[in-house]
Protein backbone atom coordinates (compact mmCIF):
# COMPACT_ATOMS: atom_id res chain seq x y z
CA UNK A 1 0.00 0.00 0.00
CA UNK A 2 1.61 2.85 -0.65
CA UNK A 3 1.17 6.49 1.16
CA UNK A 4 1.41 9.60 -0.11
CA UNK A 5 0.76 13.23 1.04
CA UNK A 6 -1.83 11.76 3.48
CA UNK A 7 -3.61 9.71 0.87
CA UNK A 8 -3.44 6.25 0.29
CA UNK A 9 -4.25 4.06 -2.73
CA UNK A 10 -7.18 2.81 -1.07
CA UNK A 11 -8.83 5.85 -0.17
CA UNK A 12 -7.97 6.69 -3.83
CA UNK A 13 -9.58 3.74 -5.23
CA UNK A 14 -12.91 4.58 -2.53
CA UNK A 15 -13.25 7.42 -4.80
CA UNK A 16 -11.97 7.17 -8.09
CA UNK A 17 -15.32 6.74 -10.29
CA UNK A 18 -16.38 10.00 -8.12
CA UNK A 19 -12.33 12.38 -8.94
CA UNK A 20 -13.25 11.22 -12.73
CA UNK A 21 -16.39 12.52 -12.83
CA UNK A 22 -15.63 15.72 -11.43
CA UNK A 23 -17.86 15.28 -8.23
CA UNK A 24 -15.18 15.54 -5.66
CA UNK A 25 -14.49 18.83 -3.54
CA UNK A 26 -11.45 20.85 -4.05
CA UNK A 27 -9.81 19.63 -1.07
CA UNK A 28 -10.14 16.14 -2.00
CA UNK A 29 -9.41 16.56 -5.69
CA UNK A 30 -6.59 18.05 -5.01
CA UNK A 31 -4.94 15.28 -2.51
CA UNK A 32 -6.19 12.74 -5.16
CA UNK A 33 -3.59 14.72 -7.78
CA UNK A 34 -0.96 15.06 -5.81
CA UNK A 35 -1.36 11.17 -5.15
CA UNK A 36 -1.29 10.36 -8.55
CA UNK A 37 1.88 12.61 -9.36
CA UNK A 38 4.15 10.18 -6.60
CA UNK A 39 2.03 6.63 -7.69
CA UNK A 40 2.65 5.72 -11.03
CA UNK A 41 -0.18 2.27 -10.22
CA UNK A 42 -2.81 4.49 -9.54
CA UNK A 43 -1.76 7.43 -12.72
CA UNK A 44 -2.32 4.06 -14.36
CA UNK A 45 -5.51 3.11 -13.20
CA UNK A 46 -6.90 6.55 -13.42
CA UNK A 47 -5.61 6.96 -17.52
CA UNK A 48 -7.15 3.31 -18.06
CA UNK A 49 -10.22 3.75 -16.44
CA UNK A 50 -11.26 7.20 -17.81
CA UNK A 51 -9.80 5.55 -21.09
CA UNK A 52 -12.45 1.82 -21.08
CA UNK A 53 -15.23 4.48 -20.51
CA UNK A 54 -14.08 6.49 -23.83
CA UNK A 55 -13.91 3.56 -25.57
CA UNK A 56 -17.46 2.03 -24.48
CA UNK A 57 -18.69 5.64 -25.64
CA UNK A 58 -16.92 5.65 -29.26
CA UNK A 59 -18.53 1.73 -29.87
CA UNK A 60 -21.77 2.92 -28.47
CA UNK A 61 -23.31 4.91 -31.54
CA UNK A 62 -22.68 2.15 -33.96
CA UNK A 63 -25.92 0.69 -34.55
CA UNK A 64 -28.98 1.84 -35.76
CA UNK A 65 -32.79 0.17 -34.96
CA UNK A 66 -33.83 -1.30 -38.47
CA UNK A 67 -36.19 -0.70 -40.83
CA UNK A 68 -37.88 -3.68 -40.65
CA UNK A 69 -38.31 -3.67 -37.15
CA UNK A 70 -39.34 0.38 -37.38
CA UNK A 71 -42.01 -0.96 -39.86
CA UNK A 72 -43.28 -3.64 -37.29
CA UNK A 73 -43.30 -1.42 -34.72
CA UNK A 74 -45.08 1.05 -36.51
CA UNK A 75 -47.86 -1.37 -37.70
CA UNK A 76 -48.36 -2.42 -34.20
CA UNK A 77 -49.25 1.19 -32.82
CA UNK A 78 -51.11 2.29 -36.31
CA UNK A 79 -48.68 4.54 -36.97
CA UNK A 80 -48.18 5.92 -40.87
CA UNK A 81 -44.42 5.77 -41.76
CA UNK A 82 -44.77 7.84 -44.34
CA UNK A 83 -45.19 11.00 -41.85
CA UNK A 84 -43.01 13.98 -42.99
CA UNK A 85 -41.80 14.62 -39.34
CA UNK A 86 -39.63 17.62 -40.66
CA UNK A 87 -42.39 20.24 -41.04
CA UNK B 1 -21.41 11.16 -25.59
CA UNK B 2 -25.05 10.21 -26.94
CA UNK B 3 -27.00 13.31 -28.09
CA UNK B 4 -30.35 12.31 -26.13
CA UNK B 5 -33.74 13.65 -27.19
CA UNK B 6 -34.50 17.12 -27.80
CA UNK B 7 -37.65 17.50 -25.60
CA UNK B 8 -38.72 20.92 -26.81
CA UNK B 9 -39.49 19.59 -30.10
CA UNK B 10 -42.04 17.13 -28.03
CA UNK B 11 -45.87 18.11 -28.01
CA UNK B 12 -46.44 16.41 -24.33
CA UNK B 13 -50.08 16.65 -24.44
CA UNK B 14 -50.36 15.37 -28.38
CA UNK B 15 -48.66 12.69 -26.71
CA UNK B 16 -51.16 12.30 -23.88
CA UNK B 17 -53.87 12.47 -26.46
CA UNK B 18 -52.24 9.51 -28.72
CA UNK B 19 -52.02 11.95 -31.43
CA UNK B 20 -50.15 9.55 -34.12
CA UNK B 21 -47.73 12.00 -35.40
CA UNK B 22 -45.95 13.12 -32.30
CA UNK B 23 -46.21 9.63 -31.69
CA UNK B 24 -43.79 8.76 -34.37
CA UNK B 25 -41.98 11.25 -33.98
CA UNK B 26 -41.36 10.44 -30.47
CA UNK B 27 -40.45 6.63 -31.77
CA UNK B 28 -38.11 8.30 -34.81
CA UNK B 29 -36.41 10.24 -32.27
CA UNK B 30 -35.51 7.69 -29.52
CA UNK B 31 -35.50 4.42 -31.39
CA UNK B 32 -31.95 4.09 -31.84
CA UNK B 33 -31.18 4.81 -28.29
CA UNK B 34 -33.39 2.80 -26.86
CA UNK B 35 -32.33 -0.16 -29.57
CA UNK B 36 -28.52 0.20 -28.70
CA UNK B 37 -29.18 0.32 -25.51
CA UNK B 38 -31.39 -3.18 -25.33
CA UNK B 39 -28.67 -4.84 -27.60
CA UNK B 40 -26.04 -3.86 -25.12
CA UNK B 41 -27.81 -4.77 -22.07
CA UNK B 42 -29.48 -8.61 -23.48
CA UNK B 43 -26.55 -9.15 -26.03
CA UNK B 44 -28.89 -10.33 -28.84
CA UNK B 45 -30.21 -7.84 -31.91
CA UNK B 46 -33.65 -10.12 -31.70
CA UNK B 47 -34.24 -9.79 -27.82
CA UNK B 48 -33.18 -5.81 -28.02
CA UNK B 49 -35.45 -5.33 -31.26
CA UNK B 50 -38.50 -6.99 -29.17
CA UNK B 51 -37.33 -5.01 -25.82
CA UNK B 52 -37.47 -1.79 -28.25
CA UNK B 53 -41.27 -3.00 -29.49
CA UNK B 54 -42.26 -3.67 -26.17
CA UNK B 55 -40.94 -0.25 -24.80
CA UNK B 56 -43.11 2.17 -27.63
CA UNK B 57 -46.26 0.03 -26.97
CA UNK B 58 -45.94 0.26 -23.24
CA UNK B 59 -44.97 4.18 -23.53
CA UNK B 60 -48.20 4.47 -26.38
CA UNK B 61 -50.58 2.61 -23.68
CA UNK B 62 -49.22 4.65 -20.69
CA UNK B 63 -48.67 8.15 -21.78
CA UNK B 64 -51.32 9.53 -19.62
CA UNK B 65 -50.08 8.64 -16.61
CA UNK B 66 -46.71 9.56 -17.82
CA UNK B 67 -46.74 13.20 -15.11
CA UNK B 68 -43.44 15.02 -17.27
CA UNK B 69 -41.83 14.63 -13.74
CA UNK B 70 -38.63 13.73 -15.49
CA UNK B 71 -37.63 14.16 -19.22
CA UNK B 72 -39.99 11.65 -22.06
CA UNK B 73 -36.54 10.11 -22.26
CA UNK B 74 -35.83 9.25 -18.88
CA UNK B 75 -39.26 7.37 -18.77
CA UNK B 76 -38.45 5.36 -22.06
CA UNK B 77 -34.73 4.30 -21.19
CA UNK B 78 -36.63 3.19 -17.78
CA UNK B 79 -39.22 0.96 -19.26
CA UNK B 80 -36.87 -0.10 -21.73
CA UNK B 81 -34.40 -1.19 -18.76
CA UNK B 82 -36.75 -3.00 -17.26
CA UNK B 83 -38.00 -4.69 -20.01
CA UNK B 84 -34.83 -6.40 -20.63
CA UNK B 85 -34.17 -7.01 -17.45
CA UNK B 86 -37.26 -8.78 -17.48
CA UNK B 87 -36.43 -10.66 -20.15
CA UNK B 88 -32.96 -11.71 -18.56
CA UNK B 89 -34.30 -12.68 -15.51
CA UNK B 90 -36.95 -15.05 -17.47
CA UNK B 91 -34.37 -16.30 -19.68
CA UNK B 92 -32.73 -17.63 -16.09
CA UNK B 93 -35.56 -18.63 -15.25
CA UNK B 94 -35.56 -16.12 -12.23
CA UNK B 95 -32.46 -18.24 -10.78
CA UNK B 96 -30.53 -14.56 -10.55
CA UNK B 97 -32.13 -11.33 -8.54
CA UNK B 98 -32.55 -8.57 -11.08
CA UNK B 99 -31.31 -6.13 -8.56
CA UNK B 100 -28.77 -8.25 -7.34
CA UNK B 101 -24.83 -8.87 -8.66
CA UNK B 102 -22.97 -11.44 -8.24
CA UNK B 103 -20.54 -9.03 -6.60
CA UNK B 104 -22.59 -7.23 -4.19
CA UNK B 105 -21.88 -9.27 -1.02
CA UNK B 106 -17.98 -9.37 -1.84
CA UNK B 107 -15.63 -6.90 -1.62
CA UNK B 108 -14.89 -4.11 -3.54
CA UNK B 109 -12.80 -4.81 -6.95
CA UNK B 110 -9.59 -3.77 -6.85
CA UNK B 111 -7.41 -3.58 -9.50
CA UNK B 112 -4.33 -6.01 -10.52
CA UNK B 113 -4.02 -5.70 -13.78
CA UNK B 114 -1.44 -2.39 -13.85
CA UNK B 115 -0.68 -1.72 -17.25
CA UNK B 116 -0.43 1.39 -19.58
CA UNK B 117 -2.51 0.73 -22.72
CA UNK B 118 -3.53 4.18 -22.86
CA UNK B 119 -0.56 5.36 -25.21
CA UNK B 120 -1.17 2.84 -27.71
CA UNK B 121 -1.60 4.03 -31.37
CA UNK B 122 -5.20 4.84 -32.37
CA UNK B 123 -5.47 2.28 -34.63
CA UNK B 124 -4.28 -0.21 -32.58
CA UNK B 125 -7.03 0.35 -29.86
CA UNK B 126 -10.37 0.48 -31.15
CA UNK B 127 -10.26 -2.60 -33.60
CA UNK B 128 -12.83 -5.24 -34.83
CA UNK B 129 -11.26 -7.48 -32.34
CA UNK B 130 -10.91 -4.85 -29.22
CA UNK B 131 -15.21 -4.27 -30.14
CA UNK B 132 -15.73 -8.10 -29.65
CA UNK B 133 -13.62 -7.64 -26.58
CA UNK B 134 -15.93 -4.78 -24.91
CA UNK B 135 -19.27 -6.28 -25.72
CA UNK B 136 -18.32 -9.82 -23.95
CA UNK B 137 -16.62 -7.48 -21.11
CA UNK B 138 -19.70 -5.88 -20.18
CA UNK B 139 -21.80 -9.11 -20.53
CA UNK B 140 -19.51 -10.35 -17.63
CA UNK B 141 -21.21 -7.27 -15.53
CA UNK B 142 -23.84 -7.96 -13.29
CA UNK B 143 -27.68 -6.95 -15.69
CA UNK B 144 -27.81 -4.34 -12.64
CA UNK B 145 -24.43 -2.78 -12.62
CA UNK B 146 -23.91 -3.29 -16.31
CA UNK B 147 -27.63 -0.84 -16.84
CA UNK B 148 -25.90 1.71 -14.51
CA UNK B 149 -23.04 1.64 -16.87
CA UNK B 150 -24.76 1.72 -20.00
CA UNK B 151 -27.51 4.69 -18.64
CA UNK B 152 -24.72 6.99 -17.07
CA UNK B 153 -21.72 6.25 -19.88
CA UNK B 154 -23.11 4.87 -22.68
CA UNK B 155 -26.33 6.77 -22.94
CA UNK B 156 -24.61 9.76 -21.38
CA UNK B 157 -27.93 10.11 -18.56
CA UNK B 158 -27.20 12.19 -15.46
CA UNK B 159 -26.57 10.70 -11.96
CA UNK B 160 -29.88 11.39 -11.18
CA UNK B 161 -32.21 10.34 -14.27
CA UNK B 162 -29.83 6.75 -14.59
CA UNK B 163 -31.10 6.58 -10.72
CA UNK B 164 -34.90 7.39 -11.65
CA UNK B 165 -34.39 5.09 -14.70
CA UNK B 166 -33.47 2.43 -12.49
CA UNK B 167 -35.68 3.34 -9.52
CA UNK B 168 -32.49 3.30 -7.18
CA UNK B 169 -31.00 6.43 -5.21
CA UNK B 170 -28.31 7.92 -6.52
CA UNK B 171 -25.59 6.68 -4.15
CA UNK B 172 -26.80 2.63 -5.37
CA UNK B 173 -26.39 3.94 -8.99
CA UNK B 174 -22.91 5.68 -8.20
CA UNK B 175 -21.90 2.19 -6.04
CA UNK B 176 -23.13 0.03 -8.94
CA UNK B 177 -21.03 2.38 -11.32
CA UNK B 178 -17.98 2.36 -10.00
CA UNK B 179 -17.96 -1.39 -9.53
CA UNK B 180 -19.63 -1.71 -13.26
CA UNK B 181 -16.15 0.45 -14.43
CA UNK B 182 -13.44 -0.95 -12.08
CA UNK B 183 -14.69 -4.56 -13.79
CA UNK B 184 -14.56 -3.52 -17.29
CA UNK B 185 -11.37 -1.78 -16.61
CA UNK B 186 -9.86 -4.59 -15.67
CA UNK B 187 -11.26 -6.53 -18.24
CA UNK B 188 -9.83 -4.44 -21.18
CA UNK B 189 -6.37 -4.11 -19.10
CA UNK B 190 -6.03 -8.01 -19.21
CA UNK B 191 -7.01 -7.98 -23.30
CA UNK B 192 -4.28 -4.93 -24.11
CA UNK B 193 -1.57 -6.35 -22.06
CA UNK B 194 -1.80 -9.70 -23.22
CA UNK B 195 -1.86 -7.98 -26.98
CA UNK B 196 1.24 -5.68 -26.11
CA UNK B 197 3.07 -8.90 -24.81
CA UNK B 198 2.49 -10.95 -27.91
CA UNK B 199 2.20 -8.35 -30.81
CA UNK B 200 5.23 -6.47 -29.23
CA UNK B 201 3.16 -2.93 -29.57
Amino acid sequence: MNHHHGLECQDLLNNISAYIDGELDDELCGKIEAHIESCPNCKVVINTLKRTIQLYQEDGESETFPLDARHRLFTALDLDEDLDLSD
Amino acid sequence: MSETLNEETLNLEALRKKDKRAFAQLVDQNSDHIYRLALRLTGNSQDAEDVVQETFIKAFNNVESFEGRSKVSTWLYRIATNEALMLLRRRKDGITPIDEGVETDEGEIMPIQIVDWCCLPEKEIMTEETRQVLQEAALQLSSANRAAFLLRDVEGLSTQEAAEALDISESALKVRLMRARLQLREALSDYFANRMAKEGL
